[in-house]
């Protein structure tokens, strides 16, 4: 079990109704990939947002460590500390 | 597709249809896109956002203007996504197979804005969710408020 610190998540409206339409939840985290684990178990139903069968991020969902893309950081073994805000935004795309 | 729901209307004020035929032409052959936000289906403000997206034939919001947006500017007024629009350059005013596939925001409706007919633009919308179609009747209001 991690106890790294609390960690704050921002929830964005598409994925609330997985935190029962809370728009900011607590939990905890080494790492984002930490992080998810624990929101996974959580929040039943939000892990397989996240990430795919391989574990890995998808490719539209973009996770943010105060304010900054973790693609820009270290990916999903980017490091967290307690505080720390994390914000989390499906992709908004498309095409013809 | 199914028809027109009854339960699916949104009102756009004439300015924002206006704006979103703008930004279309300004744009293309490149496909634009962006936001509007308001409260309890009231559009309040169009957000003209980048397509970060390589080539004609695709758009993706900049995550960090949505993250802006979602998490600071609309809950400080109070407001949420209503609709995401972008535009079809050389298409119809119909969702495409990538549009269906890449909907993750299901409580908002889709707009998208053809300008298959350079001079009669058209706007349609749209609730996208679970690889559903379902077209909302979309006003064309004369007057924002």
């Amino acid at each position: 079990m991690v106890t790294d610190g609390a960690v704050h998540v921002l929830i964005p409206t598409p994925l609330r109704r997985f935190t029962a339409g809370e728009a900011k939840v607590v939990s905890a985290g080494a790492t984002v990939n930490e992080l998810l684990d624990n929101l996974g178990a959580g929040f039943p139903g939000l892990g397989e947002r996240l990430r795919d069968d391989d574990g890995q991020i998808r490719r539209f969902v973009n996770i943010f460590v105060n304010g900054s893309n973790i693609r820009e950081l270290q990916g999903a073994d980017s490091p967290l500390h307690a505080g720390d805000e994390v914000g989390i935004i499906p992709a908004m795309a498309g095409g013809r | 597709m199914e028809p027109a729901a009854d339960d699916l209307v949104f009102a756009l004020p004439a300015a924002m249809r206006q704006e979103i035929i703008d930004h279309a032409r300004q744009e293309s052959p490149r496909e634009c896109c962006g936001l509007i936000s308001g409260v309890k289906e009231h559009a309040r403000r169009l957000y003209r956002l980048t397509n970060l997206a390589v080539g004609n034939s695709l758009y993706e919001i900049d995550p960090r203007e949505i993250y802006e947006l979602e998490f600071r500017e609309m809950p400080n007024h109070g407001t949420e996504v209503l609709a995401i629009y972008h535009s079809h350059p050389a298409s119809p005013a119909y969702p495409s197979a990538t549009d269906l596939a890449l909907a993750f925001w299901p409580e908002a409706y889709y707009l998208i804005c053809s300008l298959v007919d350079p001079v009669a633009p058209e706007i349609r919308g749209f609730r996208l969710a679970e690889g559903r179609v379902r077209e909302a009747t979309i006003l064309f209001e004369e007057y924002c408020g």
